[in-house]
């Protein structure tokens, strides 16, 4: 199997974020501050991801703008010739840092949208003041002349308000929103119950989303997320387990995808210790599920084998147990019946929240807690002749 | 069609990049890479915010040597696809 260069990586610059959304797609453990990467090791990865044959440079976190070196790492990047998204909640960005990232070459700014209003954003990324602020930092991005993509969440609580959000991407000017259905890794998962869309939510959403491509082509792109537990097909991940993308932790472990520290017979590689290309090429995590070689049945005979690559293998773990097993969102896995069935039961799940906490802090109790950060869908990285 | 008034122009946020590993032009735009082949290079390499469509597939046919009207519908082809994406700016 020849082994294709990355497009895009993911630099979780932080773990650290003023929200606690409850769907963030950190894992439980987060990192603190004093783990992460140095400035000049960031720009060292960058420089090597360049060469590797990345493209496209995602700063995420947590909250990006919480790195105060963040200017500093745009303008190592622009250098090294990579196209610098931010992907930010903007909570934490002033109107004179914006013009220090616009002075540094930022090419455009990812900005996470928890609700519609303030009282339903508030609620959700557990943070009074924040929706107010994120207008005013919209208007800063607006007058800079950022493009602009609005990301927002859509689960159980806020699927009504996607009209209106597709009304505030135009009103931002943003070019591209994304509406992702909340992915249930991460945070998401312990708060499945209280995130859950219903069927009828998640098919209303996808009529929303088709009337709106077609009322907005040429003003707004819309590119869209369905419930993937209400799907009969899995999500192509990552666009595929080490063809298309790669993660690099606030600490230097280098992931797959987001999710990827939940399979636990899998060991990642450090930044620190070895050379991107080594990692990308040669490491055992990245081999594990590349290609079609691993893939049981009824994967492997499926002719839809490299259209999705049997899906999620976090998913995977996370429902049947098994990284090497079908997706089971798939209607081919054994599961797919169960889980449709579990859907049903979740989406008429508590509503109590659990938020995200901060670096270093304990973990909340299940079933007592009520609010947490904002989900990257695992399709978010996208690449080839998009 | 494009109008041959018609002047196009890269938006903020969408740029032409030598891609050296693959030895191949790409067209860089928020979570998406286009890979452009050199037809799609020469024309977006015309492209500069100033000159119509018209004079664009003007230069295009002359340095070419290929019918205008030819080159004019091979180019619309291609930078309509790029303006339903947002990639591109077509100001009347
Ligand atoms: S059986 Fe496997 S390859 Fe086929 S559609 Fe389902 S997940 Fe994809
Ligand atoms: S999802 Fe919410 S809590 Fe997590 S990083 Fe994004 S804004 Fe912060």
């Amino acid at each position: 199997m020849t082994i294709r260069p990355p497009i895009a990586m993911l630099a979780e610059l932080t773990h650290r974020c003023p929200l606690s959304c409850p769907y963030c797609s950190n894992p439980l453990e987060l990192a603190r501050a004093e783990t992460e990467l140095p400035t000049e090791d960031w720009v060292r990865v960058f420089r090597e991801a360049a060469e590797l044959g990345v493209l496209q440079l995602h700063l995420s976190g947590g909250e990006p703008a919480s790195r105060r070196d963040l200017p500093e790492l745009v303008r190592a990047a622009r250098q090294i010739g990579l196209y610098t998204n931010l992907i930010t909640s903007g909570i934490g960005l002033t109107e004179a840092r914006l013009g220090e990232l616009d002075a540094a070459g930022l090419d455009h700014v990812q900005l996470s949208l928890q609700g519609t209003d303030a009282e339903m954003a508030d609620a959700i990324g557990g943070y009074r003041g924040g929706f107010t602020r994120k207008m005013q930092v919209a208007g800063w991005i607006k007058a800079i002349g950022f493009p602009l993509t609005l990301n927002t969440v859509l689960h159980r609580r806020n699927l009504h308000q996607l009209p209106r959000a597709l009304e505030m991407a135009e009103e931002m000017g943003a070019r591209r929103i994304e509406v992702a259905t909340v992915q249930f890794h991460g945070w998401a998962l312990k708060n499945r119950d209280a995130l859950m869309p219903t069927r009828e939510q998640a098919k209303e959403a996808t009529r929303i989303v088709a009337e709106a491509r077609a009322r907005l082509k040429g003003r707004l792109v819309v590119d869209y997320v369905p419930a993937d537990y209400h799907s009969d097909y899995p999500k192509r991940c990552m666009g595929g387990w080490g063809t298309t993308g790669l993660n690099v932790a606030p600490d230097g472990t280098v992931l797959p995808c987001h999710a990827a520290q939940t399979i636990p017979h899998l060991t990642f590689e450090n930044v620190r210790d070895k050379p991107l290309s080594d990692i990308w090429y040669q490491s055992s995590a990245f081999n594990a599920y590349r290609g079609t070689g691993w893939m049981p049945e009824p994967c492997q005979s499926c002719d839809r084998r490299e259209a999705d690559f049997g899906g999620c293998r976090c998913q995977a773990m996370a429902l049947a147990g098994d990284a090497g097993a079908t997706d089971p969102v798939c209607i081919k896995s054994p599961h797919h019946a169960a889980l449709q069935a579990r859907a049903a039961a979740y989406a008429a799940g508590p509503d109590a929240l659990i938020y995200r906490t901060a670096p270093g802090k304990p973990l909340p109790h299940i079933g007592n807690a009520t609010t947490g950060p904002e989900s990257r869908s695992a399709e978010r990285i996208t690449a080839g002749n998009g | 069609m494009i109008a041959p008034g018609a002047i196009p122009a890269l938006p903020r946020g969408v740029r032409i990049h030598f891609d050296k590993l693959r030895d191949t032009w790409v067209l860089l735009a928020p979570e998406r890479t286009v890979t452009l082949d050199p037809v799609a290079h020469a024309i977006l390499s015309e492209v500069d915010g100033k000159s119509s469509f018209g004079e664009i597939t003007a230069r295009l046919a002359d340095r070419y040597a290929a019918p205008q009207d030819q080159i004019a519908a091979d180019s619309a082809g291609f930078l309509g696809a790029l303006r339903d994406r947002l990639f591109l700016d077509l100001a009347p």
